[in-house]
């Protein structure tokens, strides 16, 4: 942690410049999160009058559950392709707008609309537009033969908030890609470009491995997006469905604790992401510390 | 020097032009669904261009909401959107601008676990720790009220991060000098310091404007009282009224006006959002 040399010396203030912070962080952030740890220790009765306490039980219960086990493999693959399929885009299209000297301002402009536009809404929107009776995308579905009804069909559905998804977070990923690629000397590809390297071969053996340590940061940036922002997405759309579809992790954890009253449940659910997203974390801080060495 | 083939540049503007209509399909088609009327939407083909029903069903929604979802009228909720959002925004700005300056300008106990406390918030979004923080504002009496739609979200590591990050690059000279001329630790804040993050505060402005808008799982548990709907959440409710289907020029109407606000502040402030976004995540 770095310091400054000149300080103030009356501690007083500075304990009262912090405070509204501090309350805020231990009443709402620090304290739910070690009631959580320590409701997943415990069985609570249907009525929240009795209590035992169980140890690991839940988090054993929890692993046994096949619909728990369901929701994991639903998370994985909604992840993968949320972050797949956004970045993709996002690194092409980054690539041409950095290619042009004019008209990119335009471009970046136009770009960032989704950044602004809430994953609930987002979700509406693709809602519509594949909405089986009236819905465009779903009329040229049927068009070329395909009877999409993301009502019955889990995989449509699926496909669906993965689509919605991923295009709430392209500016994100443009943008970040567009700042690594403009932080790339050009004098590297030029001196590629005089040795005959072509435009496809410079991509793939300067400039894709120079941009890695941005990739690897919107891995992880992505992943956490799809693991818990897009919540939002799935309520406002598909509510899971259907029959578990769409049901990521976060999206069982309140279907559990909120619309189930199940709490300990819920808590151990909890306490499972809190997990994943420190590992998250600090995957990418230990990887920010190593690329000041890059 | 690069090539620069005119053909490689046609490809790359028709890539890009490409990109922004299939961004942009989604926007397009709520517009031209909001101002269409009901039946048109319903009977036949999905219309590519505008209706003669946009002030119709933007004032139907405004002023009464939708009737089968409750009828709250659109404003309340937009005003709502708007105090949650402006409330977070400077909220956040205002506590972390405060604990940043704390941690770097003094020295005092516990000064390293705080900042590791305020650290680890970041590896706790609201999604979460939902039930035990949902718990602790029932338990405050919070439930229903615009401070417990506001005050949980407050706390921010990121915006607390950036103000450290910044303050740190502050040559120390100014300080000295301040000091010399018998300034206080808040003269020095208020007539050094603040003025000289006027950049990250308007950055940070934009992005936290942003998040506070589009909160939508944390309004859905805290109100169950429809005066204090936001907007974002409202169309859930909306969507989702029986077996009917569903008034989709209503719904995109309201669409439309949720996302205008943000999107309007994130094009008058692109510079300044670019430029922080990238340096806050950094």
């Amino acid at each position: 942690m770095s310091e400054k040399r000149v300080t103030f010396s009356k501690s007083g203030i500075a304990w009262l410049l912090v405070a509204p912070q501090l309350i805020i962080t231990l009443l709402f952030f620090i304290w739910p999160a070690s009631q959580a740890l320590y409701q997943s220790l415990w069985q609570e009765d249907a009525f929240g009058i009795n209590r035992e306490f169980v140890g690991f039980d839940n988090f054993l219960k929890l692993f046994a559950d096949p619909s728990y086990q369901h929701s994991f493999v639903v998370t994985i693959v909604f992840s993968a392709a949320v972050a797949g399929i956004s970045m993709g885009f996002a690194l092409l299209l980054a690539c041409k707008t950095d290619k042009l000297m004019r008209g990119n301002q335009t471009y970046k402009t136009f770009l960032l609309w989704p950044y602004a536009i809430a994953p609930a809404v987002a979700g509406a929107l693709w809602w519509f537009m594949f909405n089986p009776t009236i819905g465009l995308l779903a009329y040229a579905a049927r068009g070329l033969g395909y009877d999409w009804n993301h009502f019955l069909n889990g995989e449509d559905a699926l496909i669906l908030v993965i689509i919605a998804s991923a295009w709430k977070q392209i500016s994100y990923n443009f943008l970040f890609f567009l700042a690594g690629l403009q932080s790339i000397p050009k004098s590297l590809i030029e001196a590629a470009a005089i040795d005959g390297a072509s435009s496809n071969k410079r991509f793939w053996t300067i400039i894709f491995p120079l941009l890695s340590p941005t990739t690897f940061f919107l891995i992880v940036v992505n992943c956490v997006y799809a693991f818990f922002d897009t919540f939002a997405v799935i309520h406002s759309t598909t509510r899971g469905g259907p029959s578990q579809a769409t049901q990521t992790l976060i999206y069982k954890v309140y279907k559990d604790g909120v619309e189930g009253n199940d709490w300990s449940g819920a808590g151990a659910q909890s306490v499972v992401l809190m997990i994943i997203v420190c590992l998250l974390t600090i995957i990418q801080f230990r990887f920010i510390e190593r690329r000041v060495h890059y | 020097m690069v090539e620069n083939r005119p053909l490689s540049r046609y490809i790359a503007h028709m890539i890009l032009i490409l990109g922004v209509l299939i961004i942009f399909l989604p926007i397009w088609l709520a517009f031209v669904a909001s101002t269409h009327s009901a039946d048109r939407l319903v009977n036949e083909q999905m219309p590519f261009w505008l209706g003669s029903h946009l002030l119709e069903n933007y004032s139907a929604v405004l002023d009464e909401g939708m009737k089968k979802a409750g009828g709250v009228p659109v404003r309340i909720m937009m005003v709502n959107s708007l105090i949650m959002a402006l409330a977070i925004a400077i909220g956040k700005i205002f506590i972390s601008f405060l604990s940043a300056f704390a941690i770097v300008y003094f020295r005092f106990p516990f000064r390293r676990t705080i900042f590791w406390m305020i650290f680890v918030t970041l590896m706790l979004p609201v999604e979460v720790r939902i039930l035990p923080t949902f718990e602790i504002v029932a338990n405050l009496g919070m439930l229903n009220s615009y401070g417990g739609l506001i005050i949980p979200l407050i706390a921010s590591a990121t915006a607390t991060f950036l103000f450290r990050q910044f303050f740190l690059t502050v040559p120390d000279e100014l300080l000295e000098a301040a000091r010399m001329d018998g300034a206080g630790p808040m003269r020095f804040l208020k007539d050094i310091l603040l003025p000289l993050s006027r950049t990250s505060i308007a950055a940070l402005f934009v992005i936290q404007f942003i998040y506070g808008w589009n909160q939508f799982l944390w309004p859905l548990l805290v109100t169950s009282d429809q005066s204090l709907y936001t907007i974002v959440m409202g169309i859930r409710s909306m969507i989702t009224v029986g077996d009917s289907e569903p008034a989709w020029h209503l719904i995109m109407a309201t669409s439309i006006l949720a996302m205008l606000p943000p999107v309007v502040v994130v094009m008058v402030m692109q510079r300044q959002f670019i430029k922080g976004l990238v340096e806050t995540e950094k």
